[in-house]
């Protein structure tokens, strides 16, 4: 009993220094966030400091903040909404009607390194105008969260019954109706899964809108980075802004930690 | 007549505004950049591309800066795979115990792999800055000498291996805890009769159990680790002195800052290349230990 006493402790004190190590970088960031850049330069206030607040007003007055979080989010909604109308029915075909060999094609997307694509994209782009425009952006998005939507989706209507569809059928429903009427609207914990993770890819995304997106569709991670191009690096302002584009992702995962886990480990087991 | 036409080819109508996307978005870049990997041609609008053969690929394999950006992604692609797997195996064992807060646990656990990896990269800029970073006054006050971190071109590299174990060993944490869940119980109620330690029963039951899960997590975090772009570009653009540039950014600074696109789409074709027969070799690698055992 006691050899298992002492490794139960053993157990929690490593637990508990997991938790720190893997906590800490958000809490240096909330704290620095509220420091002004004597404190931060400073190596003896640590934790006990007085707060400043100017940090954050000096981002949304200084800069255009909610411009760039404006864009952020018309992109990664525009992403996810158009990668669910496109990824629902053919996920859903491709898993009734076992065309895995197209599955396979869309999974190739997540293998082949997305900076292939941008050069073509890049000289398309700027042929027929669309450098710097949303529709750019989230086609560009689009690229990441599809074929995620489509493989999380696959899974997901494999494991509904078909005995559901065939009642329907039987009842009069056309295949489509079976699909819009029956399928769709027991799929919301699939289709949360899916839209939160494309959502996040897209909210985070940063090598395909640094070079498509420009000072009318500066997105977030854009803006954060070039916060960095000045001579000298205001640190205070700058975890003001990594808190800022941080937050809606963080929330996210703790109100849907369920779906986000199943999300990701569907999307990896299945692989 | 109870199916119409619509409803007959519904399969096809289903997947085809998905497939026309990936042709469209997908299949055609990849022929372009094959395709202008021949030419030479910086996007000006007067001077067309022009036909150099296989020029754009010999004078990339006599680039010493090439070689070396092949070097530092190899070395930054198997020095993170490594201690992510090893690290998120003996996480996955650690969390996957009853305990009070696991719940807790487990959510902060997943932050690090969800939250913006450039704000990210941003505050481990902060972490590891050499005279007010916090990761110098922790060596310092355990009586080791303060380091330059990502401003050393022999740090830079294990610094930003750093950063990405942070980031992703809860993946491959997440994906083992859901592998342990499906464990048969009865493997380990025989090792248990016959007075079998810990040790021996993780070593010679669990691991081999996972052995199929392990393969596949590790082989999601090869693909995506070689393409590592967010954390690297961020904090040091590749530098100091190109020290951590990798493939990915050598490929990306060569198009897009210099703008040598014949060169950029022949890196890029070379480096797809790698990424795909990686990829392969550990899909024959899976059967191959899938059918060993």
């Amino acid at each position: 009993m006691r050899q298992s006493k002492g490794i139960n402790l053993l157990y929690s004190v490593l637990t508990f220094v997991v938790l720190v190590v893997f906590a800490f970088p958000f809490l240096w960031m909330l704290l620095a966030s509220f420091k002004t850049q004597a404190q931060i330069m400073s190596t003896d206030q640590f934790f006990i400091f007085t707060p400043t607040t100017k940090n954050y007003t000096s981002v949304f007055k200084e800069y255009d903040f909610m411009k760039f979080i404006w864009n952020s989010l018309i992109v990664a909604l525009g992403s996810t909404l158009f990668s669910l109308i496109l990824g629902l029915p053919a996920a859903y075909a491709i898993a009734r009607h076992h065309l895995h060999k197209l599955g396979l094609v869309i999974l190739v997307a997540r293998i082949i390194p997305g900076i292939t694509f941008l050069i073509p994209w890049f000289i398309l782009f700027s042929k027929i105008n669309l450098v710097d425009t949303y529709t750019a952006l989230i086609l560009s998005h689009m690229l990441v969260g599809l074929p995620f939507i489509i493989w999380i989706m696959i899974s997901f209507f494999e494991a509904l019954p078909t005995e559901i569809e065939e009642a329907g059928l039987i009842d009069g429903c056309t295949h489509n109706q079976v699909f819009t009427r029956i399928i769709l609207p027991i799929s919301g914990p699939g289709v949360i899964t899916s839209s939160l993770l494309s959502f996040i890819f897209s909210w985070n995304n940063f090598m395909f809108s640094i070079i498509l997106a420009g000072d009318k569709t500066k997105t977030l991670p854009i803006a954060v980075f070039n916060f960095m191009s000045y001579s000298e690096i205001n640190w205070g302002a700058l975890m003001a802004a990594a808190c800022i584009i941080t937050l809606p992702v963080l929330i996210i995962a703790l109100l849907a930690q369920r779906y986000i886990v199943s999300g990701l480990a569907a999307g990896a087991v299945k692989g | 007549m109870r199916y119409n036409w619509f409803d007959r080819n519904l399969k096809w109508i289903y997947t085809l505004p998905a497939v026309l996307f990936v042709l469209l978005m997908m299949l055609f870049p990849i022929i372009y950049t094959v395709r202008i990997s021949f030419y030479e041609w910086s996007m000006s609008a007067t001077t067309p591309p022009k036909w150099v053969g296989l020029s754009n690929y010999l004078e990339l394999l006599k680039d010493e800066r090439f070689w070396h950006a092949v070097g530092s992604t190899f070395y930054f692609t198997i020095a993170a795979l490594v201690f992510e797997v090893v690290l998120g195996i003996a996480i996955a064992v650690l969390l996957s115990r009853q305990f009070r807060g696991k719940n807790i646990v487990k959510t902060i656990f997943l932050l690090p792999m969800v939250a913006t990896p450039v704000a990210m990269g941003l505050v481990w800029m902060l972490i590891y800055e050499p005279t007010i970073g916090v990761a110098n006054l922790m060596l310092k006050s355990l009586g080791f000498e303060p380091l330059l971190w990502l401003a050393s071109t022999s740090q830079v590299i294990p610094s930003l291996v750093i950063i990405d174990v942070w980031e992703w060993t809860p993946m491959i944490a997440l994906i083992v805890m859901a592998g342990l869940a499906t464990l048969p119980t009865d493997p380990y109620e025989a090792a248990d009769v016959d007075g079998a330690s810990r040790w021996t029963k993780f070593f010679s039951i669990t691991l081999p159990l996972l052995r199929p899960t392990i393969i596949v997590a590790a082989m999601l975090r090869l693909i995506d680790v070689l393409k590592t772009f967010d954390i690297i570009y961020a904090t040091t653009q590749g530098g100091p002195n190109f020290a951590s540039e990798t493939l990915n950014l050598y490929g990306y600074v060569l198009g897009f800052q210099y703008f040598k696109l014949g060169m950029a789409s022949s890196l890029l074709v070379i480096f797809f290349a790698i990424v795909m027969a990686l990829t392969l070799f550990m899909i024959w690698m899976r059967k191959r230990l899938e059918g060993a055992s």
